[in-house]
């Protein structure tokens, strides 16, 4: 067996800066059919498998990275989706640096191995395939509500259904995918792609209902009336966290959600749609995770010729993943670490300016300088600081899920149980906003716990 | 995709529609609205729930042609179809225990004063209805009105129709002789302003319908908010009814004028096509 002793990982090509700052085209392109071999067999094999401790799926990686040293790639694609309803999606947006390949041994001498690029260039020849998860015409009589159709749901979904539950899935938008499809940009995931991963739910008999909100257009009791036997609840972190400083409502602050709604889900800065789009010369980020980065990304694309991104710790202690920094740098997009907005300023209710101040890190404690304040000049700012859970299924009458004051609800993490009998829940709803392989972990687990259930009765 | 059963004309620029939309009719409640969007190409925009019958399943809408996306809706016909409506969205209006109340309409206002009135008589509450618009021609739902409130007071800018006043002046006017306990208003922000400077004057309560520029209509994108008693709201979520003396008016007014130049720009780039 060839052993691959490169230190570092197999080049992958990337669009050049041109053409990205001016179309939304993945960033990334899939690694060549050699490049993935040799990457493939920098693999050690490792018996103690650490990688596959740090997926919160648990795919079976370095079975799947062997199938790929012997050119079995369908073989690749079958394991990695034993585990993975979603792994085209997962291979782009997972942060695979904090997970898989943190775990990876190759980390001592160089490079982790690749794995989330190697994910994506067996998913990508294989997006068509639907193999582990098989249609049973053989329905049970047993129908599933699942609630709101990001990744946690699809999976919960999906994982049903190939065990012949009918499930049917409540969509409070217009599209189906949640945040896949109103948060994460096009250049990070392309709509084909989406729309693969999302027809393979189609193909096991899951009907997605889009328009229709659980707490409002039917309560969580209208569902188990209409003869569902379970409730899954994934309704994501949706609600923008304000930053509750003086000038929040001013006029050209945005929260991320809007900006990144009006691009993604209404195709606002394509003039041949009605939703209507300011774009700004200069716009300021505030945050420093993916959705800052998306947002950043997102204004160089649509036009906007200086962008700022501030952020309150260092470039290192940064929440993204660390692909979409480099990505975002060689974008000329221009990053202020330790600072923090105090002030909105504004005249007649339009946003003139910013005022913020530096910040010292003393052991990881942040200590804002207060004594020296400095003055911005800029007319857009978009927030971007993170989501909590969404509280309008709650409006539902004669629901007793219990939930925190922030709107998390609260479950048994293990079984995904909520206090609501027959009704369970997982992904952002539950921890926060998180990421996409998490939540897909906790709408696998509920859809386990919901066939124990169901089992009994 | 949703069926349009009936279509009316109101005035030159204003319809009502009867939709087939049993979810959304089976939960309306007066003071809550819907979003819909047209087409694939679209925006979201919330219209209020006019009417809803639980056992046909439908919903009226009441609609003024003023951008694209209005005058889009215009072009649909009976039996055509929308392709997204999605609701019933935000809380439904609080009018229960007052005993006189003064609904304050403004212009397409009374697409909202209309069933709000319906709901506080229903609750036995004496309800008198001035209603404003700016001139003759663009008087709207005055029979519906009147059956609410026999003395129904129409009033026009120019005098064309009605009495020659602002719904102020009428409003005070009621103000100065009776006791109410309960003032609500629709209408246009700057009217709304105006009404709650007078009641505040006089102590009275008053709820102002806030229904703002929107997204998704579920507190996602916060396009909506507002500040009412300096806190961050949103209109969507927490409202669109709040305490009319503790809304930021000012702020109110220039966010929803927000994207008034594009508007303008897609309007006449709308206007342009449909002549070609």
């Amino acid at each position: 067996m060839i052993i691959n002793n490169n230190k570092f990982k197999e080049p992958v090509e990337i669009l050049n800066k041109t053409e990205r700052v001016s179309s939304f085209k993945e960033v990334e392109f899939v690694l060549s059919d050699s490049n993935a071999l040799k990457e493939a067999q920098r693999c050690l094999n490792c018996k103690t498998r650490p990688c596959v401790s740090g997926c919160p799926v648990g795919v079976k990686i370095p079975e799947f990275i062997n199938c790929i040293v012997n050119n079995n790639l369908e073989k690749a694609y079958d394991i990695i989706s034993e585990n993975n309803f979603l792994p085209a999606i997962c291979g782009r947006v997972c942060p695979q640096e904090k997970q898989c390949e943190s775990k990876c041994v190759k980390n001592k001498i160089g490079e982790p191995v690749a794995i989330g690029r190697l994910e994506r260039y067996v998913s990508d020849k294989f997006i068509q395939k639907n193999n582990n998860y098989k249609n049973n015409t053989n329905k049970n009589s047993r129908k599933i509500a699942v609630i709101g159709s990001g990744p946690s749901g699809l999976t919960c979904a999906a994982e049903l259904a190939s065990k012949n539950f009918q499930v049917d899935i409540f969509e409070a938008l217009h599209t189906p995918g949640g945040v896949l499809s109103y948060g994460i940009p096009k250049f990070r995931l392309p709509r084909n792609i989406l729309d693969s991963e999302i027809s393979k739910l189609k193909n096991l008999g899951v009907n997605i209902k889009t328009n229709i909100i659980i707490g409002k257009s039917l309560s969580i009791k209208d569902l188990f009336d209409m003869n569902y036997s379970a409730v899954y609840i994934s309704t994501g972190a949706g609600l923008p966290k304000l930053m509750n400083i003086p000038g929040e409502n001013l006029v050209g602050v945005y929260y991320a959600n809007e900006f990144l709604t009006r691009v993604n889900l209404m195709n606002a800065h394509d003039t041949n749609y009605d939703t209507p789009m300011k774009i700004p010369e200069k716009i300021l980020v505030i945050g420093g995770g993916n959705v800052a980065m998306d947002v950043a990304r997102t204004a160089v694309r649509i036009g906007c010729k200086e962008v700022f991104v501030m952020y309150r710790r260092t470039e290192q202690d940064m929440p993204a993943r660390r692909d979409e920094v480099i990505h975002a740098k060689e974008e000329n997009i221009k990053f202020l670490f330790l600072k923090t907005p105090v002030k909105f300023i504004g005249e007649n209710n339009i946003l003139t300016g910013l005022k913020y101040v530096n910040i010292n890190i003393n052991n990881n404690k942040l200590e804002p300088d207060y004594t020296q304040e400095f003055e911005l000049k800029i007319n857009n700012i978009i927030i971007a600081i993170g989501n909590n859970s969404n509280k309008i299924l709650f409006e539902s009458e004669h629901n007793n899920i219990n939930f925190e004051p922030d709107g998390r609800i609260i479950t048994n993490t293990e079984t995904t149980q909520t206090s609501m009998k027959y009704v369970y829940a997982g992904g952002d709803a539950v921890t926060g906003a998180a990421t996409v392989i998490e939540a897909m972990g906790a709408g696998k687990r509920a859809a386990e716990q919901i066939q124990k259930d169901l089992e009994n009765i | 995709m949703f069926k349009i059963l009936k279509k009316e004309i109101l005035n030159n620029t204003v319809s009502m529609m009867k939709i087939h939309a049993p979810y959304i009719s089976k939960k309306a409640l007066p003071g809550q609205f819907v979003i819909i969007r047209i087409d694939e190409f679209g925006e979201r925009f919330p219209l209020t729930i006019f009417d809803y019958d639980r056992n046909l399943e439908t919903i009226d809408i009441i609609y003024q042609k003023v951008g694209t996306s209005t005058m889009k809706l215009d072009k649909l016909n009976e039996q055509d179809y929308i392709l997204d409506i999605v609701g019933p969205l935000g809380k439904a209006s609080e009018l229960e225990n007052y005993n006189k109340t003064i609904v304050v309409s403004g212009g397409v206002g009374g697409a909202i004063a209309c069933p709000l009135s319906r709901r506080l008589k229903e609750l036995g509450t004496h309800t008198e209805i001035i209603s404003g618009f700016r001139t003759k021609d663009l008087v709207i739902l005055e029979k519906n009105m009147r059956e609410i409130d026999n003395n129904l007071v129409i009033c026009t800018d120019d005098g064309s129709y009605g009495r020659k006043a602002l719904v102020t002046e009428i409003l005070q006017e009621k103000l100065n002789k009776n006791k109410y306990d309960l003032v609500v208003t629709v209408g246009p922000i700057v009217m709304m302003k105006a009404v709650c400077e007078l009641t505040k004057k006089y102590n009275i309560k008053t709820i102002a319908s806030m229904i703002s520029i929107m997204i998704d209509g579920t507190g996602m994108c916060g396009g909506c908010r507002l500040t009412v008693d300096g806190q961050v709201k949103f209109a969507c979520v927490d409202g669109p009814d709040f305490d009319g003396h503790l809304i930021d008016f000012d702020e109110a007014i220039t966010r929803n004028n927000m994207y008034r130049n594009e508007e303008k720009i897609s309007r006449e780039k709308y206007c342009n096509l449909k002549l070609l």
